[in-house]
């Protein structure tokens, strides 16, 4: 509730709020005055000015009895604001009492509550307001009770919900040891919770009710004469409604307008306690480059390549107040070949692979100088063409296998879709392939299991479908981002020996996005390490362990456990954190961590440099190539390429 | 991983469709099951509607007969209306007699036009009925799609102006009182314009303003709940998984995301149509339409208890059969609702 003052100044500063406070405002001062300034008019009867239409004098016209219908509308006022609130009032302390029947009365009250609830949310309030009209009899008391009624399911409802969170709360439970009344438990520990979602309910019950008294008037079993609120007049100005229209217009536009009030309101206090903490940006378009600047680029062209990214850049939020969490990479993958991308979270890393599979959505904006996929220039291409292109040959592993598939469609359309789409499969050819491929991934019954729904599925069997899924076209790039992190050790094994394998098979480049350096060093030809937003170091995947010359990358090594390592010791971590995007200034990003920053690290960014023939390093100390950092019982475990014991 | 295995199984199913029957055994078994359990439910609503049926007379303060008959009835007159309702007997021998005539389909006759109720209530249900499922038709085809749209508009909190003004509108929209616009649409259309029927049911000309006036709020209220739920849905990972393999905004939006926004949406549309059932009470009164809203509200008024009775138990069955029908057309579009509720159920 720390910032319940901003909600509410949020309220009286949104059009929306304050039109609605301006409305029920004119309500509360009409209600207060109205009887005394317009008492008399409203009450004197003209037989000689009978169901007059509108004019100066009369407004809104005159009723059967020459009575001003306007004023009788503002008199009416108040007697419909008051019933509105009293049935809200007392429908509120029902419904709460109903709804904490747990707290009050104990488990057996609750329950008897809960079905309560249960039955009476599943009945529209006005079959439940005719009931009551029906016990009560047509009198005043009589519809107020039935609205209150009638509103009172709602609230119990609601406190039902808010109050299960909050008597789970240690001190309500305290309070309850220490021999509180039950009613003290309510009043101190759960109303001061509950209150803001019961006023935002209680605001827009209000305006239902007001309106649902204009109905109950009109039908003509609410207020009775010679007492009058909005639906009496309704239904008054109905019988002369052919010859006077406007003496039903008027009271109709009193009515919508003061539960207009109510609701716009509640509409405006709604809204801002659901931005609460939300700090919404304005997303823009991403700049176009020219197109000399891309005939220079695509001159350079090379054929084998299967992936050139250069100077890729992701931001968020409107320019000048955007922060950019990737900064500039290039990425160059041949065909077949496997590349990892290894960094801690918030390194940009994954932000990287979702812009080369052009899966970033606003508010987030891509800037890249070059994007190239199979010899096509992406940002080319016709939007149609470039989908028929990536559906066939770039396919994409995530992260969480469990919420990556549609719920509620079955898996085996699901493999099928792309191939149906974009290489005009027939729904056999996509079921027998759909079969082939998930048998590949070592599923077996292939045919049953198509049949099935994801959650039928456990989690390694969601990825290695998942899996499938990308190798259903014809792959030339497999993008897997983080596709271990969410399964367990054995089945972490079998993805990643299957990824590899995959990739073999098919001739199709791997990028392999991970935090876990170990990970990427098995199944990768070159690992990019990247550091906000960057990559830092670049390197051949078997020369990590024996030639990484970045600090941040040899810490990263050296925070590896082994078997040798001293369970009893807490892993060795990289001191400080990550910056984060909004965080970087000038100079290396990784200079606060770094045992070796000078003054040039802290006021110049490196850039990347040749650290050796197939190696570059982003860093102005490269730490040389010393094994000395590293204990030789580490460095057997690097490269694990070879290492294939260890994937089995 | 045995590869040999892989290579050698040409597969020789058909098509998806191929497996589908020992499928479907397991799942209507399932299915019915949870049929079964719904019915159970369902007779046990029914007896709880029939009760609070028959305890409305008795919650009447006072004599209920001498209300209906008013100050001038003698006392001769009331004692007989009493017996003839059979007021005189224990409480309990009332209640089972309630009960087993309304079994019977059987709800006494008015006090006031000595009909049979069931008779009174047979020849308005149609009329009534039919207003509030064309409504309701009108409220699905109109609040899905401009839910759809007005989501795919503002996704990523793109077009802030216009979520305002759509937010805004439909709040507006929805504070409007079926009646009060039932009243506007007769006076432009009927009465002015004089293109529209002003009254009565004559054709399906005369169908067309009171489904308006009755369809116009819950649309827009359903249409904001459709794009807060495509919003939600959009924001998926498997809406991801759909834009990764590159399938069409349309088959997104509407073969992925809409589906999912179904469960949310149903149940309140739901929830709506029975509002609608009950909504049908003010319209019917604006149009004098033949249906079973002019003569409740009739028969509250003059205290025509066994009629009031009659008739709240036929709403309150259109609401829990609705109720029902959602609930299978749920578990149809999810299969995860069956197996949870099949889970819950042990």
């Amino acid at each position: 509730m720390k910032s319940s003052k901003n909600t509410w100044s949020a309220v009286f500063t949104r059009p929306v709020g304050i039109v609605g406070l301006v409305l029920v405002f004119a309500l509360v001062v009409i209600a207060v005055i109205g009887p005394f300034v317009w008492g008399e008019a409203a009450t004197a009867t003209n037989t000689g000015n009978i169901n007059a239409p509108d004019s100066g004098e009369y407004l809104f016209g005159t009723d059967s009895l020459g009575r001003d219908i306007f004023a009788r509308v503002m008199v009416a006022t108040r007697l419909s604001l008051v019933l509105a609130l009293v049935a809200t009032l007392i429908g509120l302390v029902i419904g709460l009492v109903i709804g904490s029947a747990r707290i009050l009365f104990g488990p057996i009250g609750g329950r008897i509550a809960d079905v309560i609830i249960n039955v009476t949310n599943a009945f529209p309030s006005l079959l439940m307001i005719l009931f009551f009209a029906a016990v009560f009899g047509v009198s005043t008391i009589g519809a107020v009770m039935a609205l209150a009624l009638s509103t009172a399911p709602t609230f119990a409802r609601l406190t039902w919900t808010l109050t299960a969170s909050v008597e789970k709360l240690e001190y309500v439970d305290a309070a309850k040891v220490s021999g509180v009344s039950r009613p003290k438990i309510l009043m101190r520990h759960v109303l001061p919770n509950v209150a803001e979602a019961l006023i935002l309910n209680a605001t827009l019950s209000a305006g239902t009710a007001l309106l649902a008294f204009g109905g109950l008037s009109f039908l003509g079993i609410g207020i009775q004469p010679p007492e009058f609120d909005f639906g009496r007049l309704l239904n008054e100005g109905f019988s002369q409604f052919y010859v006077n229209p406007v003496a039903v217009l008027g009271p109709a536009a009193a009515v919508v307008l003061a539960g207009l009030g109510f609701n716009l309101l509640g509409e405006a206090i709604a809204h801002s306690v659901s931005q609460r903490g939300e700090g919404a940006a304005a997303p823009k378009r991403p700049a176009k480059r020219s197109a000399e600047v891309t005939r220079l680029l695509q001159a350079k062209r090379k054929d084998a390549d299967v992936l050139v990214v250069e100077d890729l850049k992701v931001s968020f939020g409107a320019r000048g107040a955007s922060v950019t969490p990737v900064r500039g990479v290039d990425i160059r993958l041949g065909a077949g070949q496997r590349v990892g991308i290894v960094g801690e979270s918030g390194s940009g890393k994954s932000l990287t692979a979702l812009a080369i599979a052009d899966l970033i959505e606003a508010p987030g904006r891509v800037d890249v100088a070059r994007r190239e996929f199979s010899g096509h220039e992406l940002d080319q291409m016709p939007a149609a063409e470039r989908d028929t292109l990536l559906g066939k040959s770039l396919s994409v592993v995530f992260q969480n296998p469990m919420t990556s598939f549609n719920p509620i469609r079955r898996i085996g359309p699901q493999l099928g879709d792309g191939i149906r789409r974009h290489m005009g499969a027939s729904k056999e050819e996509a079921h027998r392939r759909a079969v082939r491929r998930l048998e590949e991934v070592g599923i077996k019954q292939a045919e049953e299991r198509l049949q099935k729904y994801p959650f039928e599925f456990s989690g390694g069997m969601q990825q290695r479908a998942m899996i499938a899924m990308g190798t259903m076209g014809r792959p030339r790039l497999i993008i897997a981002d983080e596709p271990t992190t969410a399964l367990d050790v054995t089945t972490q094994s079998r993805v990643l020996r299957l990824l590899k394998d995959l990739s073999e098979r098919e001739n199709a480049a791997l990028l392999l996005i991970s935090h876990d350096i170990a990970v990427i060093g098995k199944i990768t030809d070159r690992v990019l390490v990247m550091y906000a937003g960057k990559v830092i170091e670049d390197l051949p995947s078997e020369d990590l362990a024996a030639k990484s010359v970045h600090p941040y990358t040899r810490a990263l090594l050296s925070a590896l456990p082994d078997l040798d390592t001293d369970r009893d010791q807490p892993l060795t971590v990289i001191p400080g954190r990550a910056p984060a995007p909004a965080e970087i200034g000038k100079g290396c990003p990784f200079a606060p961590r770094c045992d070796f920053a000078t003054d040039k690290c802290r006021e110049q960014e490196p850039e990347l440099l040749p650290a050796g023939p197939v190696h570059t390093a982003a860093c102005w100390h490269p730490v040389s190539a010393n094994q000395a950092t590293l204990p030789p019982s580490r460095a057997s475990l690097l490269p694990m390429i070879d290492n294939e014991e260890m994937i089995k | 991983m045995n590869k040999s295995a892989i290579k050698s199984q040409p597969s020789t199913q058909k098509g998806w469709g191929a497996r589908r029957s020992t499928e479907t055994t397991l799942s209507s078994r399932l299915m019915m099951r949870r049929i079964g359990r719904r019915l159970l439910g369902f007779a046990g609503g029914i007896w709880l509607l029939l009760t609070l049926g028959f305890l409305m007379m008795h919650l009447v303060p006072g004599d209920p007969v001498r209300a209906a008959l008013g100050k001038g009835a003698s006392e001769e007159m009331v004692r007989q209306q009493r017996e003839a309702l059979g007021l005189e007997d224990p409480l309990i021998v009332q209640y089972v007699r309630f009960i087993s005539d309304a079994v019977r389909g059987e709800f006494g006759t008015s006090l006031f036009t000595g009909q049979k109720v069931t008779d009174a209530i047979s020849e308005q249900f149609g009329a009534s009925l039919q207003l509030a499922l064309l409504s309701f038709v009108v409220v699905i085809l109109i609040a899905i799609p401009l839910g759809v749209v007005s989501a795919a508009l503002t996704k990523g909190g793109r077009r802030r102006h216009f979520e305002l003004g759509f937010t805004t509108s439909t709040v507006v929209i929805a504070t409007v009182p079926s009646f009060i616009l039932a009243q506007v649409l007769v006076y432009v259309f009927a009465v002015q314009l004089q293109w529209l029927p002003i009254a009565g049911n004559d054709g399906w000309e005369s169908l067309i303003l009171p489904v308006i006036s009755l369809s116009v709020a819950p649309a827009a209220i359903l249409a904001r709940i459709v794009r807060v739920e495509v919003l939600a849905v959009l924001g998926e990972d498997f809406i991801r998984t759909a834009r990764a393999k590159r399938m069409p905004g349309m088959w997104i939006y509407l073969r992925e995301a809409l589906p999912n926004a179904m469960t949310a949406t149903l149940t309140i549309a739901g929830l709506m149509l029975a509002g609608l059932i009950a909504g049908t009470v003010l319209v019917e009164s604006v149009f004098s339409w033949p249906g079973m809203g002019t003569s409740m509200v009739t028969s509250i008024r003059q205290k025509d208890y066994p009629m009031v009775q009659g008739m709240i138990i036929v709403y309150g069955l259109g609401v829990m059969i609705t109720n029902v029908v959602v609930d299978i057309v749920l578990s149809a579009i999810d299969p995860r609702t069956a197996l949870r509720r099949q889970e819950s159920g042990k």
